[in-house]
């Protein structure tokens, strides 16, 4: 198993897990994390897989160009952090639920 | 002629910036300036919407365009490009938001706290869809993609109850699992070619390892379904939807699931190259289209059961959202009409349900409720309103000579000229049943009043904004010939930006 | 410059246009009305309705001297929205534009009192423009387009009483013309798809495909005649005809008489000589159960009528029973029978609507609903009955009101193309309907005065005081609003007169003679 594939799997696993996560559990701060732990399996997948095709006579190397877009990316994640949890603070305050329930329409 | 001022050779890349950077610094002048956000929100909307339309003359004379951002050139720029479909959504959503930010103005005055936020979110909201209209990479798409879902869970929860807090919170969290899974797919296919400008992908793809290639479409398709609420990723819509304020609503409900589906269309045409030539291509469109027709039912069943207007809407956009993955089966199968079909019905219904939302606000906020039961006394005194909805209603329906019924047409000409009839039998039962929750409504303009209510006027602003997009949507129907160069898409005849010659040389030196 | 906003527009290309805005835009105008500015609606209804006859007038001129009126739209790639205006279209405009123009009339005198009445032009406007639409459609797609519009167009008018009864009749509507607009949507595309084109021809646009796509030109005759057949009621779609009966009597006789039942009349016309060609519909073997069903549905209606002891369904179930001879002689392969069911487009409306006027009349003025309540009614109201007796005598076919000619001509059409069963039909039909109008009539005129209304003084309508219902009778006073004598009379002469004057130049007979010349290359 070279380095990237390995790498690959984990994130891949780390996505799954987080997946099972935000279906299973129904407190919302458990779903934001299982978000989060699924947005750090695809940053890995991205930056894992990336390679740099070898050329003649150099080896392969890690690929500064999806580091960029993944450091993109963290920012992204960080602002969804956020609003998520502004968003279930104010729900707390007016119900004291943190679950979604069943009641969303009404 | 005077039109191709606008082209690619005289203002047109300007106003391709503006249509992004105008309404994204007018947000920030919004939020810095509370006070002015209402007035300074309408103008910047305004100058947004002609910018915008004058880009889609721009394309429609003298073809599509690109811009370079900051001079820095792809693989590592950042590449805008304006052809055709994206010209038609763009100018889409300059007509919708115009409209919007009218009835806005008038819908938010006695509000301040909505007021103060509505405006920056909503104009952060209208620059990132036409950012992701004109984005030219896979990882830039995600950005926009991002934030649009922010900006449209932060309107969602505008209205701050509990409902509208949870159906923002059901919504965000739908919203980054579908960004995800896009990203996971952009993820595989920089892992395949290296790149992940749109052009580069589709020039590598037909080299690029298969297993890997076919988990990232996989991937981002099912995230980006996930984003566009089609069958059965929908449940989210309704709730959200239906709890928003009403110009919020139509703005979720008329363009931001386009965005999405926007997304999977231009992924299917321009990096899979139309998916036919692959057996799983094929396959997939099937599925799509499957899942299209289960929505079409599905949704039309669920809207004729509501008791309430909004959500009885919702679940219409529910139902109208399949109508667009029906032509993926059609289009493959070599009905490239059926993709000029999907895209004029992703413009109608645009058109349509923002005007049955606006009216819908417009009940609301007169009779102080939106059941339908009771709706008798609301709408009676507002004729403009119900006019709006039933003509926007014509359209959903699919009656001539709206937009709805010319998209409507050419998805029954592919499936009959295939001899799809189950297809086309799901069309026409959709169109039916559209009657039926339509008149469900409108029925009770003709039926005496019996209550009196708390009633609020109406200012007319709100009125005639939605009978406005109405009639939009029903002249939408009359100017195919005009604008058909825009809607050509998937065929050779495309409008579409020349490929540069810079990015030509970018391909060549990728590794 | 796009041929949208062509500014040249030519005569010939612009009457058509001129026809369909001269109910249009009143109609637009009016829904901004307040309800109390009478007068400016009425002239603006009768502003426009007249000026819609002078333009179909000058039209005929036009056709009668060998002048074609076209406009082109275009709206897909290679589809165009056409209005053309050929005999058929003519005989078909005339007719609404003449009958609209009485029903308007009609219905300023009727709603007088009522509230909604800006709605009510509105639509009523609206619901004329559709018709006269489809008159001049040119092709199945613009055929399509005002065919749709007038079921949006009258849904408004079906529930307009706003009563319970009147949203459920609403909700009928909806349902059978909704399945049938989608019937029809169906058989549009696909005929389409196969025979690349939809324009209306003489003998029919579809002999080039006949040969290779038999079972799906089937199928599509099918459908299409589904989507128009609910319209005009063949039967078992016609579930929706006599529960609209609900509506105000303007309405109900602009729905059996000029517009909706009508407008699916015309269709199965259209559809089986236009689109088809009836010689290619022949071959097809499409004529025949066409015919079967038009025979069950005119015998079916005529048995139901029998039965009803409401006035206004009575009439509906007539309805039923009489547009299907249209159907018939379209059926019947023959020039003869042809000129038989088309003449009958024309004269079916005229009697109808004397009848529906007079059964308003009724209605309005003394309170009558039932056929019951309705004996010595001919005493209180000499001139409205006497206006019905003709017009039920000529649904009878006594010589030589309307009927008569429409039924002579389907006889000997039959005749011509050597098949007998018709007449059967027919003479059992002309039983039936002198087994259901003649117990009527002689109620009317012979009963003794019985029920409410005959206690009661005379026409407080008319603002009689004087005495008995005798004396009411004879008295100089009218016997209701002038607008409501009216349109009965009028309609009521002009089925005698169409009888009678069958064979001059530009009557109803001779314009379907050069129709069925036209199909068959009569001699």
């Amino acid at each position: 198993m070279t380095q990237p594939v390995f790498w690959g799997l984990v994130g891949m696993a780390l996505v799954v897990m987080g997946l099972y996560a935000l279906i299973v559990h129904a407190h919302l701060l458990r779903k934001v994390l299982a978000l989060n732990i699924m947005s750090s399996g695809v940053f890995l997948v991205f930056i894992g897989l990336a390679r740099r095709a070898p050329g003649e006579g150099t080896p392969p190397a890690a690929d500064p160009v999806p580091q960029a877009m993944v450091l993109t990316g963290i920012v992204v994640a960080v602002a969804a952090t956020g609003l998520a949890l502004a968003l279930i603070v104010r729900l707390r305050a007016l119900t004291g639920r943190t679950t979604l329930g069943d009641e969303g329409g009404h | 002629m005077p039109l191709q001022l606008l082209g690619p050779g005289g203002l047109g890349p300007d106003l391709l910036l503006a249509a992004v950077f105008l309404p994204l610094a007018a947000a920030l002048v919004c939020f810095l300036l509370p006070r002015l956000a209402a007035t300074l929100g309408l103008i910047s909307a305004l100058l947004t919407a002609a910018a915008t339309l004058a880009l889609m003359l721009g394309v429609l004379a003298g073809g599509g365009m690109e811009v370079q951002l900051g001079g820095w050139q792809a693989p590592l720029g950042i590449r805008w490009r304006s052809d055709g479909l994206s010209a038609a959504l763009m100018a889409m959503t300059a007509v919708v938001g115009a409209m919007v930010s009218l009835y806005a103005a008038a819908y938010f005055r006695h509000t301040a706290y909505e007021r103060t936020y509505f405006w920056p979110i909503w104009l952060v909201l209208w620059a990132a869809l036409n950012a992701l209209f004109l984005s030219a990479d896979l990882f830039n798409l995600y950005v926009t993609l991002e934030l649009l879902g922010f900006a449209a869970v932060s309107l969602t929860a505008l209205g701050g109850g509990a409902a509208a807090l949870t159906g923002a919170i059901r919504y965000l969290l739908v919203s980054v699992l579908g960004s995800l899974a896009y990203l996971l797919g952009v993820a595989l296919v920089y892992h395949g070619c290296g790149t992940v400008d749109i052009a580069l992908v589709a020039a590598c793809v037909p080299d690029a390892p298969r297993p890997a290639l076919k988990v990232a479409v996989a991937a981002m398709i099912a995230g980006l379904l996930l984003k566009t609420a089609l069958f059965p990723f929908h449940v989210w819509l309704p709730p959200a939807h239906g709890s928003a304020p009403a110009p919020v609503s139509a703005v979720l409900s008329a363009l931001v699931v386009k965005a999405s589906f926007y997304l999977v269309l231009r992924l299917w045409l321009d990096v899979l190259g139309g998916g036919d030539g692959d057996g799983s291509g094929r396959w997939l469109a099937e599925l799509l289209g499957v899942l299209g027709a289960a929505a079409v039912i599905w949704g039309s069943v669920l809207a004729l059961r509501q008791a309430r207007l909004k959500l009885l809407i919702a679940y219409s956009t529910v139902a109208q959202i399949g109508y667009l993955f029906m032509a993926f089966p059609l289009a493959v199968a070599g009905g490239a009409a059926a993709w000029t079909g999907a895209l004029y019905l992703a413009l109608a219904h645009g058109l349509a349900k923002a005007a049955m939302f606006l009216s819908a606000g417009s009940l609301l906020r007169f009779g102080g409720h939106d059941r339908i039961a009771e709706l008798d006394s609301a709408v009676h005194r507002l004729p403009l309103t119900l006019t709006a909805f039933a003509l926007a209603g014509v359209s959903i329906m699919g009656l001539p000579p709206s937009g709805g019924f010319i998209g409507k047409w050419l998805l029954l000409e592919a499936a009959f000229q295939q001899g799809r009839f189950v297809l086309a039998a799901v069309i026409l039962l959709g169109g039916v049943l559209a009657a039926a929750y339509v008149f469900k409504v409108v029925g009770h303009a003709f039926t005496p009043a019996e209550r009196e209510r708390r009633l609020r006027s109406v200012p007319p602003g709100m009125e005639w904004s939605a009978l406005l997009l109405a009639l939009a949507a029903i002249v939408l129907g009359l100017t195919l010939p005009l604008i058909s160069p825009l809607l050509q898409v998937g065929t050779d005849a495309a409008v579409a930006p020349p490929v540069s010659a810079a990015v030509a040389l970018t391909a060549g030196g990728a590794v | 410059m796009s041929p949208l906003f062509d500014p040249r527009l030519p005569a010939d290309a612009l009457l058509p246009l001129l026809v369909l805005a001269s109910s249009l835009l009143p109609g637009l105008v009016i829904f901004f009305l307040g309800e109390a500015r009478v007068r400016t609606r009425t002239a603006l209804n009768l502003g426009g309705a007249f000026l819609k006859l002078g333009f179909v007038a000058w039209m005929v001129w036009g056709v009668y001297h060998g002048q074609r009126y076209e406009l082109r739209l275009p709206l897909l790639d290679d589809l165009e929205l056409t209005l053309r205006v050929g005999a058929l279209s003519l005989l078909f405009l005339v007719l609404s534009a003449g009958l609209w123009l009485l029903t308007t009339l009609y219905a300023v005198g009727y709603l007088e009192q009522s509230p909604h009445r800006s709605r009510f032009f509105g639509f009523f406007s609206l619901c004329v423009t559709a018709t006269v639409g489809v008159a001049m459609a040119g092709n199945l797609l613009t055929f399509l387009l005002f065919f749709e519009m007038l079921t949006l167009t009258t849904y408004p008018l079906v529930v307009h009483r706003g009563t319970e009864a009147a949203r459920q009749a609403g909700i009928v509507y909806l349902t059978h013309t909704m399945l049938a607009g989608a019937l029809l949507l169906a058989g549009t595309v696909w005929l389409y798809t196969l025979a690349g084109t939809l324009t209306f021809a003489p003998r029919g646009f579809v002999s080039d495909i006949a040969d290779s796509h038999p079972g799906a030109l089937t199928a599509i005759f099918a459908l299409l005649i589904g989507g128009v057949g609910v319209k005009a009621a063949l039967v078992p779609l016609h579930g929706w005809l006599p529960r609209a009966m609900v509506a105000p009597a303007p309405v109900s006789a602009l729905l059996h008489a000029v517009a909706v039942v009508k407008a699916g009349a015309f269709g199965v016309v259209l559809i089986v000589y236009d689109v088809f060609g009836v010689e290619q519909a022949a071959e097809l073997g499409l004529t025949g159960p066409l015919a079967l069903i038009a025979a069950v549905t005119i015998i079916y209606g005529s048995v139901r009528a029998l039965f009803q002891d409401d006035l206004k369904r009575r009439l509906a179930f007539s309805t039923v029973s009489q547009v299907s001879y249209i159907v018939l002689g379209v059926a019947i392969v023959g020039p003869l029978a042809s000129v038989g069911g088309i003449v009958h487009l024309v004269h079916q409306g005229i009697m109808k609507i004397t009848l529906f006027f007079c059964a308003g009349n009724l209605a309005e003025t003394l309170g009558i609903h039932k056929v019951s309540e309705m004996n010595g009614v001919g005493r209180r109201m000499p001139a409205t009955m006497a206006a019905f007796t003709i017009a039920a005598l000529g649904m009878i076919g006594v010589p030589p009101i309307a009927g008569f000619i429409s039924k002579w001509y389907l006889g000997l059409g039959a005749l011509e193309a050597g098949v007998h069963w018709p007449l059967y039909v027919l003479t059992a039909s002309s039983l039936l309907n002198a087994a259901y109008f003649l117990p009527i009539l002689h109620r009317a005129w012979f009963g003794e005065p019985a029920g409410a209304w005959a206690e009661r003084p005379v026409a407080a309508a008319a603002g009689d005081e004087s005495g008995t219902a005798a004396a009411g009778a004879r008295s100089l006073r009218l016997e209701t609003g002038l607008l409501l004598l009216l349109p009965p009379l009028v309609t009521a002469a002009l089925s005698l007169l169409v009888g009678l004057l069958a064979s001059m130049p530009f009557s109803a007979l001779e314009w379907s003679l050069l129709i069925a010349e036209r199909e068959f290359h009569y001699p």
